[in-house]
């Protein structure tokens, strides 16, 4: 289990906070904006776009369906090269796994990415009173990925936190990255061990796979004497020949460039140059219960691209937050329930986060159907309610409604009713306030009264019937 | 040509008006209308919202009442989309190879669809003179994928001004349940939506499903936004002259 806090509030409830905050929702409309058209710019100078993805789906779903042999394949050649694979199965395993790995004095630099947010390996090594400095400057800055500070909350979090940073520091953002360069120098030069993901690893020749904007993820494969790298078990590509395809999709797909700012490849040790040991642990967490899934295993060709979040009319509205920490965004919103399991209010919540719109499915790199895989989510969301002692009032209204409409004459009944009804309710041919569950609706929009005349009776009375 | 008309129950019991148009429409374009009084709800919400079972038994009702073979003309795009993209993914969940047969010999089109392709229609002899905005909802731009059918129908209207909706492709924020589960965000994004729409100084706006307009209608009126909202068959059937 990923470590997300017990209990987290459903989307909704962290989602509203989220919109009253004027800077957050005025950098999100921002980013967003520049970034759908950037990513709409690389596709559009990219002829074969189309093809590329079709490949990218297809090399997904082959792998996926013969993951066993390729994990096998990565692992002799990864241990051929020099390193020592590690299997964890869970994010609790992952964490003891590293941390057992580092000696006690040891200086730690680490670099988040998706699979060691995932696996909470900041709170693991804390735990195990492992001091570790962050080197991704996005994270360095907490709550960054959150809350878009501006260059002017940065500059005072850097005074409070580097010594270097003094009182004459420029809100400048050449100024700002300096002073966090000169500080981070420091840190991978004296480090032991760095710990890093990998984004993806090359099975038939063990090598692993880093796409980063940064750089700093690079500084960890070659500084530090040990290099611990995580990786999650759907990171697996079999060859170098299908590596290609992915190096094309992600950089477009993510950030409209060409080719990504940094791109590492690293197969074993070499002696005399880069770490002397190296690990590759690889995780888990949940991916082959998704993988069972006939229909859900789609999300795990996902190569955390974030385009999805880019164009999420949702997204746009709340940020990374109310998705939890495991990964935000439309595909956050599959992936983390099916690793996680449906059964608490979190992650049941997170599946209905989406008005299914369909645009994160238009400009998925691989094609994932993310509308789909949500629908398919809340079937077990809904499932895994039918199995409680005591229905939900959403359930006996739904099941109510179903029956009705089993059968026209409760459907013609029914609705004769209810229209008196809402016509009751109805002030001005408008309905501002309805009850129980449609509440919400009336919250901040009108209904309009149902005519007295419904289609069907204005047919019958055309019909000349009664 | 006859034509089943599936009119999707809350615009049975909400927006008559709408399926009225759309016979009205049909018959001045020398079509036969039937309409099947056993017809109920193609199951969209159940399945949406997760209660696929219910959804199933639904699907089943809906397939019942359209034979195989016969034309169905439905106003609403959500409903078109589900009854063509999702029946098989219910009948597929459901493990039922009798329904996932018989989804297969539905042939159900969106109006616009329906004018467009089957009739190659573009100009009905409607009349309308206003100032009009379009709203593609999401199921007919991504699900459907009518395209610009609608457009192509509505500039062909006598005396109407179209004018274009900023950031049209942008969700309204229905979503069905999300807008009850989600309702801040929900408003929020609707919000938006009337922002563009009382941009383009439009009197009406009009789409080719109910459900969304319902939304943007709701928030409008609670707004006092001054736009009327009406589904584009309304503005088709309308005609010269009394």
């Amino acid at each position: 289990m990923t470590p997300v806090p017990v209990g987290m509030p459903k989307f909704a409830t962290t989602a509203r906070t989220a919109l009253a905050d004027p800077r957050l929702r005025r950098d999100l409309r921002n980013t967003a904006g520049a970034r759908r058209e950037r990513s709409a710019q690389a596709v559009a100078a990219t002829p074969d776009w189309e093809e590329l993805r079709e490949a990218g789906r297809a090399i997904r779903d082959r792998t996926l369906l013969s993951l066993d042999t390729y994990l096998q394949e990565l692992e002799r050649a990864v241990t051929e090269a020099g390193g020592t694979v590690h299997w964890a199965r869970n994010a609790a395993r992952a964490g003891r796994v590293i941390t057992g790995l580092i000696g006690r004095d040891a200086e730690v630099i680490t670099s988040a990415s998706p699979v060691t947010r995932e696996i909470g390996l900041a709170g693991a090594l804390a735990t195990a009173g492992i001091k570790a400095s962050e080197t991704d400057l996005a994270e360095l800055i907490e709550g960054f990925r959150a809350s878009h500070p501006d260059a002017a909350s940065i500059r005072e979090l850097f005074q409070r936190e580097i010594p270097a940073a003094t009182a004459e520091l420029a809100e400048d953002p050449a100024a700002l990255a300096e002073v966090a360069r000169t500080h981070l120098r420091d840190r991978f030069l004296s480090a032991d061990v760095a710990v890093c993901g990998a984004d993806f690893a090359i099975a038939d020749t063990g090598t692993l796979v880093l796409v980063e904007g940064e750089g700093d993820g690079r500084m960890c494969l070659t500084l530090p004497r040990t290099l611990i790298v995580v990786a999650a078990l759907d990171a697996v590509v079999p060859s170098w020949e299908d590596m290609e395809v992915f190096l094309q999709l992600l950089p477009r797909a993510s950030s409209g460039d060409p080719m990504s700012p940094s791109v590492s490849t690293w197969t074993g040790l070499v002696p005399g140059d880069g770490p002397a040991e190296f690990h590759l642990v690889l995780v888990d967490n949940g991916r082959t219960t998704a993988l069972a899934d006939e229909v859900g295993r789609e999300s795990l060709r996902c190569i955390r691209c974030t385009a999805c979040s880019a164009v999420c009319p949702v997204y746009e509205r709340t940020g990374a937050g109310p998705y939890g920490p495991v990964l935000p965004g439309p595909i956050g919103a599959v992936l983390t329930p099916q690793l996680r399991g449906v059964e608490r209010a979190f992650e049941a919540s997170l599946p209905y986060a989406s008005t299914l719109c369909g645009a994160c499915a238009d400009v998925c790199p691989v094609k994932i159907d993310i509308p789909g895989l949500l629908v398919h989510l809340r079937g077990q969301v809904i499932e895994s309610r039918r199995r409680r002692p005591v229905p939900t009032p959403e359930m006996m209204l739904m099941r109510t409604v179903a029956w009705t409409m089993g059968d026209r004459r409760r459907y013609e009944t029914a609705m004769q009713r209810t229209t008196r009804g809402a016509r009751l309710l109805a002030r001005g041919g408008r309905i501002k306030r309805l009850p129980g569950l449609l509440g919400k609706w009336t919250e901040a929009r009108d209904l309009p009264a149902p005519p007295r005349e419904s289609f069907r009776a204005w047919w019958r009375k055309r019909d000349g019937r009664s | 040509m006859r034509v089943a008309l599936f009119v999707a129950c809350f615009n049975d019991a909400l927006f008559p008006g709408t399926g009225r148009a759309v016979t009205e429409l049909l018959e001045r374009l020398g079509h036969e209308v039937v309409f099947n009084a056993d017809q109920t709800c193609c199951g969209q919400m159940h399945w949406a919202s997760g209660y696929h079972r219910e959804a199933a038994d639904l699907a089943r009702g809906v397939t019942r009442v359209f034979q195989g073979g016969e034309v169905v003309v439905t106003p609403s795009a959500s409903c078109a989309a589900t009854m063509r993209e999702s029946y098989p993914r219910i009948a597929r969940t459901a493990g039922d190879p009798a329904l996932a047969a018989a989804v297969e010999t539905l042939a159900v089109y969106e109006l616009t669809e329906f004018l467009v392709d089957v009739l190659g229609l573009v100009d009905v002899g409607a009349y309308f003179p206003h100032r009009v905005t379009y709203h593609p909802t999401c199921h007919s731009l991504r699900s459907l994928g009518v395209g610009d059918r609608p457009l192509r129908l509505l500039r062909a209207v006598k005396g109407l001004d179209l004018v274009e909706l900023p950031a049209a492709d942008e969700c309204c924020g229905f979503g069905g349940a999300f807008a009850m589960k989600n309702a801040d965000v929900s408003v929020a994004m609707v919000a938006d939506k009337v922002r563009h729409i009382r941009d383009t100084s439009a009197d009406v706006v009009c789409a080719v499903d109910n459900s969304c307009l319902a939304h943007i209608d709701g928030a409008l009126s609670r707004l006092r936004g001054g736009v009327q909202v009406m589904h584009l068959a309304e503005i088709l059937a309308g005609t010269e002259g009394p």
